[in-house]
């Protein structure tokens, strides 16, 4: 069982699942909250911004890039998406589009940079995340913003239903957005051709270069989608928290990237899937929950989220190093 | 069967002043297997990226595919036109699977969605072409070289092939995967579809071949019919210059034992290798990919710890749990993989060649002494008769034989009394590799032990006192190698 566990394709995710299982089990005996219709609606609500950006950092990986900056970018295409909608009125369509189209231009600028100066992409993206979050704190001395307008208030549901002891539950727009987001980049990645060059470009650039694939518009499609992604996740957490913050995303780049990478994607790129990715969120989001109903100080979160991260990715190496075997010579008896 | 798939004439091309082709004429007829053969840097490399469309030659050219003249050929049009080049390193997508890399790689002409059944049909009909069969879902990573370089022509072949370039097919395959490759090949031309094969040796695949043409300085030496070839005829085609190809002098086992390995086990590695090594002996030990030559080299250098068994380094055992250990004991090896495991490429030579003896050239306060630095670099640069523009220039710059040579002097800088040679002259030219065998001679000649391990019978059978043949993981027979021919002792490697 062990053995075949080890070549199967999506081990990765097998492993996730039976840690994810087991963690609901026990969180599920201990604390009488975590079963509850409404503990996960709010789980889902609270990691649906990270969720979505979790989409784009996945396709990043792939590629074999990586996008540090992806933080910055929400937070300008928040900034400036809030400033339009305040002083000009608008609708939430608008408000999406908006920070979409400040993501897909700043996801551009990064794609630009990356192909042309043959920097790696994670020295290019760490300068821009500080070109991006400078630029905006010095231009807006780092202003909260929270006179929205009323129409930004009510956050639109999908369906909701109250439940006999009174209390109203909802599933929420940004939880649709989550689960759209989720299908959409899983469609990209698997039966599209642009999703298969991006896997084939992750895996060995040089060949993909011999196959005549178009590299810089593959590397300004993954980018722009990134930014897109960071734009659209900007929008949503501004809704759950209905004021603008410009410090309150910047620094949460590596809980994606972690995430994203205990699901099962290879930082050296190639590797990983959106199933994976689903299921590192989820880990990551049932642990902080968890930890949260047990009543862990939230410091020690940071300390159990990294823990099971090494420990989760070290299994997964060394599994796969098992499964190849280096040295194996048949000997003659 | 002599329509010309390819017909080149007046190809020149120059690369900042330095002509990489004056002149060439080149043509391949419909069907054949063609071989393609020069030292580095004798234009062979240029050539191909002319004819994938890569790069252009100088205007004056004429380039004809099929008949048809193609006035500006770019990689699109090549491949269009059914040429397709498979690189040495096969440029496979390790990360997606066998059906994908043979089916899937060509969907960007396909319009926007994967239709993955076609790309299994495509996939499991270009394997039917050449009757082979690998399990179209697993990962080409998973994949051992040979089935890898399958997958690579299955590829070619699902462009519509009509002109297979291979690049040094055969440089990591082990004989019997040859010979599988050469079937496959001579499917093709029952096909008529051409194949080209380029080297810098002559190598397997001439046994199959028809043509043979010869590249140096980057002019045309000539087109050869194979069976008017030998090696020596060959290397003198290829270099201008007559290499001898002598024996190492005389019987050497009479100096003291040096070495004395006694029963040596490893699990799924090798099992029961006893065998001696003398002060100056050269000691070859030849055997397949897999046989477990390189796995007991490791242990010898620690890297691979033995389950049973012991070695004894004059007369006293060695424990050998590190490399470490190893190197403290005085064994070095200088691996196969030079450019991985061997050299720090950006490094300077300097560098390069005292990383071993670090803590030696330390003075007091662990500080590294500059002076000692560059004396021992120098010592050993001007010992092997490395060629280098400076000492502080970067290790790629050198030419492969050179940098060998760099790898060989960084452990001769530990002294070494056992000095392990794993495939030494894996993709170097004639003469450097020549150059290489008169090193691996001085250093014997003063009392080094040297196991020099290679799957080329002509390199350890002209180099070593006496031969261990390995067949997997054991040591089937001694052989003293002034009473062998090449021939027999190929025979007796492979032997099924």
């Amino acid at each position: 069982m062990w053995r075949r566990l080890r070549t199967h394709p999506q081990r990765n995710e097998i492993f996730l699942s039976f840690i994810i299982a087991a963690l609901s089990v026990y969180l599920g005996l201990a604390t009488r909250e975590f079963f509850s219709l409404e503990n996960l609606l709010d789980v889902l609500l609270s990691y649906s911004f990270l969720g979505i950006m979790s989409a784009g950092m996945l396709v990043v990986l792939i590629s074999g890039g990586i996008d540090i900056s992806f933080t910055a970018i929400a937070t300008v295409a928040q900034y400036t998406m809030s400033l339009i909608i305040i002083n000009y009125g608008g609708n939430l369509l608008l408000a999406f589009l908006i920070a979409g189209a400040v993501g897909i231009f700043l996801g551009s600028v990064n794609g630009f940079l990356i192909h042309y100066l043959k920097v790696p992409a994670i020295i290019i993206t760490i300068a821009t995340l500080n070109v991006f979050y400078g630029l905006l704190i010095a231009v807006t001395k780092g202003r909260w913003i929270y006179a929205f307008p009323t129409w930004f208030y009510r956050v639109p549901s999908l369906f909701s239903f109250t439940t006999a002891d009174g209390t109203e539950y909802a599933v929420t727009l940004p939880i649709v957005l989550l689960v759209a987001v989720f299908v959409s980049t899983a469609f990209l990645l698997r039966r599209t051709a642009v999703g298969r060059m991006l896997y084939a470009l992750g895996g060995n650039q040089e060949a993909a270069v011999r196959m005549g694939y178009n590299i810089l518009r593959l590397r300004l499609f993954v980018y722009c989608f990134m930014g897109l992604l960071a734009g659209v996740a900007s929008v949503v957490q501004a809704e759950i928290v209905q004021t603008v913050a410009p410090n309150s995303i910047v620094g949460r780049e590596l809980e994606v990237l972690a995430a994203v990478v205990l699901g099962g994607a290879s930082i050296t790129g190639g590797t990983g899937t959106l199933p994976g990715t689903v299921l590192g969120v989820s880990l990551v989001a049932m642990m902080h929950n968890g930890l949260t109903l047990m009543g862990v100080s939230s410091y020690w979160h940071q300390v159990f989220v990294g823990a099971v991260i090494v420990i989760s990715v070290s299994v997964t190496a060394w599994s796969q190093r098992a499964g190849r075997g280096r040295h194996r010579v048949e000997i003659e008896v | 069967m002599d329509e010309c798939i390819l017909e080149m004439r007046h190809i020149s091309k120059n690369f900042g002043g330095v002509q990489a082709l004056k002149d060439v004429q080149f043509s391949l007829k419909r069907g054949e297997i063609h071989c393609l053969v020069g030292e580095n840097g004798s234009g062979k490399s240029t050539l191909i990226k002319i004819i994938s469309g890569v790069i252009s030659p100088e205007p004056g050219a004429h380039i004809a595919i099929q008949g048809h003249h193609v006035a500006h050929l770019t990689p699109g049009e090549s491949i269009a036109r059914g040429i397709q080049v498979i690189y040495q390193d096969l440029s496979l997508f390790p990360n997606l699977t066998v059906a994908e890399n043979i089916g899937g790689t060509r969907h960007l002409r396909e319009g926007l969605l994967v239709n993955w059944r076609k790309v299994r049909s495509v996939a499991t009909e270009a394997m039917t072409k050449i009757g082979v069969r690998l399990d179209p879902d697993r990962l080409v990573r998973d994949l051992s070289i040979a089935d890898r370089q399958i997958v690579a022509i299955c590829r070619a072949l699902a462009f519509d092939a009509k002109l297979v370039i291979m690049d040094e097919p055969t440089a990591s395959l082990t004989r019997t995967e040859v010979n599988a490759l050469l079937e496959v090949v001579q499917d093709l031309q029952r096909k008529e579809i051409t194949t080209l094969f380029v080297s810098h040796r002559l190598d397997e695949v001439i046994e199959i071949a028809q043509r043979v043409t010869i590249l140096r300085d980057g002019e045309k030496v000539g087109v050869f019919p194979v069976d008017e070839l030998d090696n020596q005829k060959l290397a003198l085609l290829m270099t201008g210059k007559k290499i001898s190809y002598a024996r190492i002098a005389g019987p050497s086992d009479t100096g003291d034992v040096l070495l004395e390995v006694k029963g040596l086990s490893k699990e799924s590695n090798y099992r029961d290798i006893s065998f001696t090594l003398h002060r100056g002996e050269v000691l070859g030990i030849i055997g397949l990919l897999g046989s477990g030559r390189t796995e007991l080299a490791l242990s010898l250098f620690g890297m691979n710890p033995p389950d049973w068994g012991q070695v004894l380094l004059e007369g006293k055992p060695l424990s050998l749990r590190s490399n470490r250990d190893a190197i403290v004991s005085g064994i070095a090896y200088v691996p196969e993989d030079r450019i991985g495991q061997g050299l720090v490429m950006p490094q300077p030579v300097t560098d390069n060649v005292v990383v071993t003896v670090m803590k030696r050239l330390c003075g007091r306060l662990g500080l590294l002494d500059l002076q000692k630095r560059r004396d021992t670099a120098t010592e050993w640069v001007q010992g092997l008769g490395i060629k280098i523009p400076s000492y502080e220039a970067p290790v790629q710059t050198l030419s492969g034989g050179n940098q060998q040579r760099v790898v060989l002097a960084k452990w001769m800088a530990t002294e070494p009394r056992v000095l392990i040679l794993d495939s030494p002259t894996v993709g170097i030219d004639v003469a450097a590799k020549s150059g290489i065998y008169d090193l691996i001679r001085k250093l014997a000649s003063s009392g080094i032990g040297i196991i020099l391990i290679s799957d080329e019978v002509p390199e350890v059978l002209h180099n070593s006192h006496r031969v261990l043949i390995m067949r997997k993981g054991r040591i089937v027979e001694t052989l003293d190698a002034s009473q062998t021919t090449e021939k027999e002792l190929s025979r007796k490697i492979h032997v099924a």
